[in-house]
This record gives structure tokens, sequence and C-alpha cells, in this order.
């Protein structure tokens, strides 16, 4: 700058305090060179979208003063069993780093990585303020990791949350409690564990922990806020949770597991009337008028309730205990509830407050109009379906609730739809009508389903989507596509981030609209459409502008994959294979999954046996 | 959104590889149907062209790895174990029903869905006096005989139900039609 005026130092570091986004600090630090080097001494919130992109030690050298680290593994397909078993994640690498170089470390959140029990050890001994450990869908411990947290309760104050993966809802919420947004908690730690997929696999050591280590909460411990043991599949000492519960003021998230009968919740909720989110157990029991009024009652006393969830098992009978608050929720999670629509329908009229319901189709479409009638609010609706392998609709649910509510509905924002049959004339109007929507992940369930009314491809009515809704960031799309809507996307999806794609495209021609017309997309998932070498080559530079991109079941040629990885040294060209060495096979041989993305931190070193890195060398080494 | 740091300046290089600029990618490749799947079980591509028996389509729809897109937490906490689909009558009532008794967890649910059903056909008022009701609930059972629901278990139920009706007194003539146990419960429920 030729500009001599500047601030000092300090005052640039404490404007600088008060830009919290990544993307903004990310900009700040290209203005100039000495605004970089304040900038990365001031920056306390690191966000790794991928953490074999950069190392550990990358991390820790740019910023060394770091409180705050998110990281995220495997990729997104992972949750669909796309990705194999041991293709990696380990953050132990990073734990052990970190536990040396961030000695201040206060939070540390994981998606989709593998975390083991010593490596939790190693966080309950390392960081002397530690506040906040989130695991999204992590493995690879048990809850002798989670004691050894509890046990060293050296901390102020003590939050202990696990909840299950789809319970974004308690996810939100606890980036919102540590953010301090809106609540003022000092010195908390919060756990948070979502979806622990080993835990069912190991559901016989949880056995014996379960309810141990709950009594590893000292009696002296008062400062519990959120507690969410929704994917234990075990049953827990109600007793110890009673005393908990009593002795915490402070309460305001309680998510029990499906093992906690009915007729126990009202004494339950009497010692926590403060609960701002409850997700019940079981949802019913034999049918007896002192239960269901002692039920009421204790719901009637949480004044402060906002958010229901549970609700496994449901006798409908008992649904009407939760009349006296309906007009005060704003999320609904009823999606493992089977209820049916008429029930749903008397439940969800009365709470005018919605914003977010995520239900299975049991709804039906008569649901869904009732709830356009009575939700205004409503921000996202997430209609699961509750018979996805079946070969015959056993619900209905067609279109028209999906159009009903982008209707009914002004705000809604973010859409997940499972369906059996869709049309475009559907699509186009829920486009009109809803130009607003950033989130639009459609499922329909049977692959390449066609208009069920004209038997044309769907092109068109995606199309209608990206044109219309100019904010969309992220779309999934479903049935039976051409590459024309690829077209579309590329020309109108201007501002989408992440897309999904499946059993879709002719040609690729297709992925190549994809690839050279969305500025700004980020994560591209595809599977099992033929698409193959041109488009990926062709495109290659654009994959250093995403995170990742990943294809299964294509038609991507080990021969491109190597020349990929050749070419481009800032991309890490990973072919996942389970049938054997590429090089075994033709070169001509399409890969069966292919992951690629950006790095600065070169090949990765821990790949199993059946995850080969395209090298960037000349010789073309491979093991 | 946040754009990781990849040092001082992201230079996007327009590299090419392959195809020069300016020759055209053929539009519409007649490629084969043929998919690349890494299915476990399902050795075909469940292309309908290359489906040759309904057996192997049925089979194919159930075995496409991560399809449709459901983490297997929600697969393993909501696909229905079993369904039981009975039809249910009502004398009087011009149309027949269909209910999931799996669905239901136990007598006064089902007495809830018939209230759901038939509330038009004035099912309430006809089981509303249990000792003198005009209508009473029965159903056959898998050899073939009436019974009167409500009797034994809800489990021992569901396993030999194979149709409901509910059936005009007048009809059952010479019958003890007396409810007894639960249905009593269930119907006081009902028309509460």
């Amino acid at each position: 700058m030729a500009y001599t005026f500047s601030f000092p130092e300090e005052v640039l570091e404490h404007v600088f305090s008060f830009i919290e986004s990544e993307k903004d600090r990310n900009a700040i630090s290209l203005v100039c060179k000495s605004w970089y080097e304040i900038e990365r001494w001031c920056r306390r919130r690191v966000f790794v979208g991928n953490c074999y992109a950069v190392s550990p030690m990358m991390v820790i050298k740019r910023f060394p003063e770091v409180r705050s680290i998110a990281l995220k593994g495997k990729p997104h397909f992972a949750d669909f069993n796309l990705v194999p078993e041991g293709w990696g994640g380990y953050v132990c690498p990073w734990i052990a780093a970190m536990a040396c170089a961030f000695p201040w470390l206060e939070e540390i959140r994981l998606k989709r990585m593998v975390i083991t029990d010593e490596s939790l050890e190693l966080i309950a001994k390392s960081f002397k303020n530690f506040k906040v450990l989130v695991l999204t869908s992590c493995e690879g411990f048990t809850t002798d990791g989670l004691a050894a947290i509890a046990a060293n309760c050296r901390f102020a104050s003590f939050i202990f949350l696990i909840s299950q993966v789809l319970n974004l809802l308690d996810f939100n919420f606890v980036f919102e409690l540590v953010l301090n947004k809106g609540h003022k908690f000092e010195s908390k730690l919060c756990l948070c564990l979502v979806n622990l997929r080993e835990l069912d696999l190991q559901e016989s050591e949880v056995e014996d922990l379960s309810g141990h280590w709950l009594s590893h909460f000292p009696d002296s411990y008062t400062s519990l806020v959120s507690l969410n043991i929704s994917c234990l599949g075990n049953e827990v000492s109600l007793s110890s949770l009673e005393r908990l519960l009593g002795r915490c003021p402070n309460l305001q998230t309680l998510r029990l597991n499906r093992a906690v009968p009915l007729d126990r919740l009202p004494n339950l909720l009497r010692r926590c009337p403060q609960l701002v989110e409850l997700g019940t157990g079981v949802y019913s029991t034999e049918m007896r008028p002192e239960v269901f009024s002692n039920l009421e009652a204790a719901f009637s006393g949480c004044k402060q309730l906002k958010s229901l969830s549970g609700f496994w098992d449901v006798l409908p009978s008992y649904l009407p205990a939760v009349y006296p608050i309906c007009s005060r929720l704003t999320s609904l999670n009823l999606s493992y509830a089977i209820v049916q629509s008429s029930d749903l329908i008397k439940l969800i009229s009365q709470c005018p407050s919605l914003l977010r319901l995520w239900v299975l189709d049991y709804i039906e479409d008569a649901g869904l109009y009732a709830l356009a009638a009575s939700c205004k609010d409503l921000r996202e609706l997430r209609v699961f379906p509750s018979d996805p392998f079946g070969l015959e609709p056993n619900v209905a649910l067609t279109e028209q609730g999906l159009v009903s509510v982008s209707e009914g509905c002004p705000k809604l924002q973010s859409v997940l739809y499972f369906c059996r049959q869709m049309s475009n004339a559907a699509l186009n109007t829920i486009a009109r009508n809803r130009p607003n929507l950033t989130r639009f992940r459609l499922c329909i369930i049977e692959p390449r389903t066609p208009d069920y009314i004209t038997l044309e491809p769907l092109d068109s009515g995606f199309g209608a989507i990206v044109e219309h809704c100019k904010d969309l960031q992220r779309l999934s799309l479903s049935g039976l596509l051409t590459d024309r809507v690829f077209e579309y996307i590329g020309t109108y999806g201007k501002k989408l981030e992440m897309l999904s794609v499946a059993f879709a495209g002719d040609s690729d021609l297709g992925l190549h609209h994809v690839l050279s017309g969305c500025d700004n997309l980020r994560k591209l998932e595809i599977r099992d459409c033929p698409f193959g070498d041109k488009a990926l080559l062709a495109n290659a530079a654009k994959l250093e502008t995403m995170r990742s991109l990943w294809m299964s079941s294509c038609s991507v040629s080990y021969g491109a994959c190597k020349l990929l990885g050749q070419k481009m040294p800032r991309l890490n060209v990973e072919v996942i294979d389970e049938r054997g060495p590429p090089d075994s096979r033709p070169e001509s041989c399409p890969v069966e999954k292919l992951y690629i993305y950006r790095t600065i931190a070169g090949p990765r070193l821990d790949m199993p046996g059946f995850v080969w890195t395209m090298e960037d060398d000349s010789s073309l080494g491979l093991e | 959104m946040e754009k990781q740091g990849l040092g001082l300046g992201l230079e996007i290089t327009e590299l090419r590889l392959g195809l020069p600029c300016g020759e055209p990618v053929e539009k519409k490749e007649k490629k084969e149907k043929k998919r690349v799947f890494s299915e476990i079980q399902a050795g075909d591509d469940d292309d309908d062209e290359n489906s040759s028996s309904e057996d192997r389509k049925v089979q194919t729809k159930n075995q496409v790895v991560g399809w449709p897109p459901l983490c297997s937490y929600r697969k393993k906490n909501t696909v229905s174990q079993t369904k039981k689909y009975v039809k249910v009558s009502m004398d009087g009532a011009p149309f027949l029903r269909k209910i999931d008794l799996a669905m239901h967890k136990g007598y006064s649910d089902l007495a809830l869905s018939f209230e759901n059903f038939f509330s038009c056909y004035g099912i309430r008022e006809a089981l509303k006096d249990a000792d003198n009701a005009e209508h009473v609930p029965i159903y056959e059972d898998k050899d073939g005989d009436w019974m009167l629901v409500g009797d034994v278990p809800w489990e021992m139920f569901i396993e030999s139900c194979k149709r409901l009706r509910i059936m005009k007194r007048s009809d059952a003539k010479g019958f003890d039609l007396q409810p007894k146990g639960s249905l009593k419960g269930f119907i006081e429920g009902v028309t509460k």
C-alpha cells in the first residue's frame, strides 16, 4: 500500500475481532501482507472442510493462537455406506499435534471422522480450558472414552450431550449455545456426539457402561445444560437420571432414549420444568387416565418448551398430552414416530409457531395441506419414507403435498422430500411459489422415475427450480434426467454450492455443464451416472476451486485418473476399488469409486489397501 | 462459503487436458445403457431393458447400495419390519377399508382407527353402550372362524386375524355377544 497512514496493529486486531466468519477472515488476509500477518495471529476459529486438504502442522504454523477447530473427514456419501470401512478420516494426528501446539484450545468439532478412546483421553488431559467437543457421525470410540472426558471434571461446569446425527436441531442448538448467541453460559463444556454408529454395533459393551457413565457426574455437579442420550440402545438408570436432572437448574435440552418408559416421563419433566428442548422416550403405554393426566400436567408445567422429538412407538391417544404446549413449539421432529395422518393433523394444527418439521410420510398429502394452512412461519420441512424398500406406495403421499406446502408457507427455505411420484408441472409450481428456496433435496424413491403424467424426464421441472430459486445453495436430484437438466443447472445454478446426483444423465456433456457453469460449486457427489473421462479432464482446473468431487459407479477410466493425478499436483485423486489394484486391469477400465479433493498437504499416508492416490510424478509409481 | 486458504491468491489456471477449446463435446453419445455398479448382491444393473425377470427386478430394487439415501440409523429405526394389512368392513357402510394391524399398538389404537374410518357411519353410537351396542366388532381368524374382538391378547390377535367386520348385532342371532375384558375397556375409551 502506498498509503503511509495506517492503523496500529492493536487497532486492526481489535477491529478483526469482530469478524467471525471464515469467509470474511480469509478475505481480510488477502488485503495485504501486514493484514495477513495480523489476522493470522488473532484468528481463533479454524474450519477445515476436508481434513486431508491441509496438514495439522500447516494449520498450527499459520494460526498459532487457535481456540476452536472444526474438521470434517469422510465424504458425505459415507452416510449411505458408499465409502468402504477403513477409508480414513483419522483425527489422531490432529489431536496429537494440537495437544502440543494449542494448550489453550477450547473447542473441537469433528464430523465423519474416526476418533479413538486414546484420543479422547488425550483431549481430556491436554487442554486446560477445554469447553466444547462435538462429534457428528464419528466412530472408533466407546463410552470408556466418554467416561475419560466426564471424569476430568476440572472444568467449571459441564455439558454432556449425546445425540443422533439426523437430529441436526441438537447440533444447531449446541452451536448456538457455545457461540453464546442468545444464551449466556460461562466456561461450559459441551460434549456433543452425533450418530454413534459404532455404539450401535457395540451394544453389548455399552450395556455395562451406559448407566455407569451417567454416575460419573459427581453429586456436586450442578451445571448440566444439555443431555441427549437418544441414540443409546440400552437402559440408563432412571434414578441416577432423576437425581442429575433435579440438581441442574440450567438444563435446557433433554433428549431421552427409547428405553425410557412413558410413565416415568412426568417425574423427569417435573425435575426440569425449565426445559427448552425435549426428546421423549417410548411414547406409549397402557392407556390409563391417570397416566394421561399426569403427563399432560407435566407438559403444561414446562413453560419454555419449544422443541419436541422422540415419540418412539406412539400411542395416538397420548398425543393430546402435548396440546397445552403446542402453541409455543418451533421445532417438531416426528421422523421416528409412526402416527397416522389424522392424528398428525390434529397435532400440527395447534402449532402455529412451527419453524421446522421433520416427519415420516405417514403425514400424507392431507397432513401437508393442513401444515400449509396452520404453520405460516415454516422454514424447513423434511419428509422421510416410512417404507423405503417397499415396492408399492404404502401412504397417500404424492407431489401434491409438497406443492401445498410451497403454496401455503411463504418462508419455506429448506426441503428434503422422499416420495414416489413427481411431475414437471409440480416442480414448476413449487419453483414459482418459492423462489426463496435455498435447499432443495428431492428423492423419488425409484431411480429414473419419469414425470408420472407425461412420462417425460424431469429436466424441465428441476430446470425451473434452479432458474427461479436464484439463491439455491444445495440441490439433490432424482428421477429420470437427461443431460438437459445439467445444462439448466450450469446455466442457472450460479449460487449452487453442493449438488448430489444419482442415476442421471446421458453423457459427459452433463458433467461438463455442471463443472463449467456452476461458479460457486464446492461439493459434487455423483453415483451411477454415465460420466467418463472427457468432462473430467476438460474441467480439471475447476476441481481445484472445489472442496471435493465424488464419483462412484460411473465411467471414469483408470488411465484418466492417472493423467489427472499426474497433471494436477494440488489435487489428490483417490481411486477406491475393492476389486484389487487398478493396474491389474486395463487402463481403459472404469474405476469403482473416485474421490478427488484439493489439497496442499500432498497425498495422504494413511490409506487402506483399497485406496490408491494417483501420483504426480512422471514415474507414475504405484503400489 | 469458506475458501480454504491456499496461499495468498487462488490462481485458477486455464489448464486444458484432452479436449482443445472449441471442439464440441459429442452430444447424445449413444452409450450402452450398461452401468458400472458396485452393488454387493445384485449382479445386474437394474435397467429395465436388461432385467429379464420380475424376480431379478424385485431383488435389485432392494439391493442397490446406499439407495434411497438414508443413513443406517434412520433405516434401522423406521423401516417397518412387518406389515399386516386386513380388510375392515362395517355393516351399513358402502366401502371397505384396509388397515395395517402392525401399525397399531393395541386394541385402543384399533378402536381409534375404527373411529377414523367409520365415524360418519355412526360407529361411535354403535359401540357406545357396550352391553346393548348395535354393532359388534368381530374378526375372522386363521381357521376361518368368526371371533369376538378383544378376547385374546393383542399379539395373538394380530397373528391370527385375517379380516375384520363390524357387524350388526341383529345379524348375529343366538350368540353371546357380551364384550369382555379389554374390548369393553377400549370401547369405553373410544366413546368417552
